[in-house]
């Protein structure tokens, strides 16, 4: 799989913030790339510039105050980073579509749920309303809402955040789309709904073929879904590997700690282990690993030089010292 | 909205409206002077039988229950300054005028308003926000005395497209109501502008834009509902305040509407013409934030009366 092209292509991206108080750098250097039916997971604890990461080469951030400092994100063979507005409005919900954390949230309040469930449809598909009106409640029956003719005609504040979350991942699988970012789908509904919805959302990649770009802090959601898993720390890279990987030998002193300080039903711990200090601020960070001020295994260079990507397979990468000392 | 509803905002109205009439009708009897104290020195007789016509020789209650009775059957009562006319005469001839006029001034106030507000709101801290709010602080702050005066000089005389004064035809209602309307239109631009970027923030728009709608899209299919509203709640006062504060335009441009019933009745204590004028705002306030109220049911779906 790895020897394919890969669908999305971000290389090197810089998205900064131009603040009063300086510039912000949210993320700073990120590359990643997607195959076909693949699941990345991005993760990170907040403000590690996971969603900033994804929204910014789809132009959904303001700018200003965000500015591509720099980087390329390849979607096929466009560079979405040059693309020009119009070019990116029609990529964003059609071939690229998002769901958020917020379902509770993310649904106009004012408008039908078919009103809004359409306008991928008519937008991009260029479908009449009355076929955008069958596809869309097709879609609805398809994420496992029985009444889907009720449905389209009610507002979202009749329906739970589980039910709304259905409905969002709906809207954006009405295009067909190729890539799927899901930005904390699940953070924001209770234990039991937050199984559903990664069961549904592992159905449709299997049905549709889609890749899954899954932003989460949830260690435990990476293991169940992710194929692959980028790990973000003060808007850079710390580890990529694969989900396997990652998890039976994680490189990264960051990546360590975020595994220990997970909690594991299968290891009896009288005290969950914390990361101690708090995340770095993002407008005074040293040109060295961001994580310095936390990490119980810094050396020296650590505070002045960034690290080098180090290869430990074609699909691990770590961005650490201690890998280019031993 | 049930009918349940309705009957209960009805029904409250009732007591709501005895109550303004109460403090209304006392206010302005003790208040120092009387309706006839201008009046040449007239012989005593006639000072007597004045007062009988009027009953002001009856004590004060009793001259609330003739009220009040007179009242019950839409009788305001004789004018006590316009002589042999009664104070339904003078609102029926006078109020249509300012109904029209103010009609046409809330036209002006919300086409000009939503469209600068929404043009603001659509490119924040850009010229397209700056023009229309800088606009907005004159016409807030420029009275009408000033303005009415200023577009008769530049439509009427320099350009002379427009008449300066006078009820007549369509062209009359142009000047006064544009007059009457800017500050509304300068404070609705405010409205509409404040709410569209608070709705501008909402999760949704986001959720808007990652289906690759257009800002333009955005803003007349998701944001201006919700943006409208703060909007929507001003209508009722300002249709309110349009409609019998329009003394110094209906001055200016000579029109015989009713604001000047306000203003003069007041002044020379016409008891009965204080009374009608103010049961008749409070009557319009009433009818106009009922009917805001049901407009924010079809704009909001979640809103719901019990």
């Amino acid at each position: 799989m790895a020897s394919s092209v890969p669908i999305l292509a971000i290389r090197d991206l810089r998205a900064h913030f131009h603040t009063r108080r300086g510039i912000i750098k949210a993320v700073d250097g990120i590359s990643f790339e997607i195959q076909k039916g693949e699941t990345l997971a991005i993760v990170g604890e907040s403000g590690s510039g996971k969603t900033v990461s994804q929204l910014s080469y789809l132009g959904l951030l303001p700018m200003p105050p965000l500015r591509i400092a720099g980087g390329q994100a390849f979607f096929h063979d466009t560079d979405l980073i040059k693309a020009g507005k119009d070019k990116l409005r029609a990529v964003r919900g059609d071939s690229i579509s998002m769901i958020f954390q917020e379902p509770m949230t993310s649904l106009n309040p004012y408008l039908k749920i078919g009103t809004q469930l359409i306008e991928p449809l008519c937008l991009h598909r260029k479908l009449s309303k009355k076929e955008a009106w069958k596809v869309a409640s097709e879609s609805l029956e398809k994420v496992g809402i029985a009444d889907a003719a009720r449905t389209m005609h009610s507002y979202p504040h009749e329906f739970s955040g589980g039910m709304r979350q259905r409905v969002m991942i709906a809207m954006a699988i009405t295009t067909k789309p190729e890539v799927l970012i899901a930005d904390e789908p699940t953070t924001a509904l209770d234990v039991t709904i937050q199984a559903q919805i990664l069961e549904l959302l592992g159905e449709l990649k299997k049905e549709t073929g889609m890749s899954i770009i899954l932003i989460t802090h949830d260690l435990g959601i990476v293991a169940s879904v992710a194929d692959k898993v980028l790990v973000m720390y003060g808007g850079k890279m710390m580890e990529e590997a694969t989900a396997h990987e990652l998890f039976s030998a994680s490189s990264h002193p960051y990546t360590t700690a975020l595994l220990k300080s997970t909690p594991r039903v299968d290891i009896p711990q009288e005290v969950l282990p914390v990361i101690g200090g708090s995340p770095p601020d993002l407008s005074k960070l040293s040109p060295g690993c961001p994580f310095y001020d936390r990490c119980a295994l810094r050396l020296d260079a650590c505070k002045e030089t960034a690290p080098k990507p180090c290869s430990l397979s074609p699909s691990h990468r770590s961005f650490c010292h201690l890998e280019t000392v031993q | 909205m049930g009918l349940r509803y309705l009957f209960g905002r009805v029904s409250i109205m009732l007591p709501v409206f005895i109550g303004v009439i109460t403090v209304i009708f006392f206010m302005i009897r003790f208040a120092p002077g009387g309706p006839f104290d201008k009046e040449k020195i007239v012989p005593p007789e006639i000072m007597e039988s004045l007062n009988a016509q009027y009953h002001l020789d009856q004590p004060l209650w009793k001259q609330y229950l003739i009220y009040l009775a007179d009242l019950s059957r839409f009788d305001l009562g004789p004018s006590f300054k316009h002589a042999n006319r009664t104070v339904n005469e003078l609102i029926a001839e006078a109020f249509p005028v300012s109904l029209e006029l103010g009609l046409w001034s809330l036209g002006w106030a919300l086409l000009i308003g939503v469209l600068a507000g929404a043009m603001a709101a659509l490119k924040p801290n850009s010229w397209l926000d700056y023009l229309p709010m800088s606009f907005s602080v004159l016409g807030i702050c420029l009275p009408t005395f000033v303005i009415g005066p200023l577009l008769v000089l530049i439509f009427g005389l320099w350009m002379g497209v427009l008449p300066v004064a006078g009820w007549d035809s369509w062209q009359d209602r142009v000047l006064p109501s544009l007059t009457l309307g800017f500050a509304y239109a300068a404070f609705i631009s405010r409205l509409m502008r404040g709410g569209l970027m608070e709705i501008r923030t909402q999760d949704f728009i986001r959720t808007a834009r990652a289906k690759g709608l257009s800002e333009v899209q955005i803003l007349f299919k998701h944001s201006l509902r919700g943006g409208i509203l703060p909007v929507v709640s001003f209508l009722g006062p300002a249709l309110a305040g349009l409609l019998t504060g329009a003394l110094v335009t209906e001055t200016i441009f000579n029109i015989p509407g009713l604001g000047r019933f306000f203003i003069e009745s007041a002044l020379n204590r016409d008891y009965t013409v204080v009374m009608g004028t103010s049961l008749l705002y409070f009557s319009i306030l009433f009818v106009c934030n009922f009917v805001v109220d049901v407009l924010y049911v079809f704009l909001d779906p979640r809103v719901r009366y019990e």
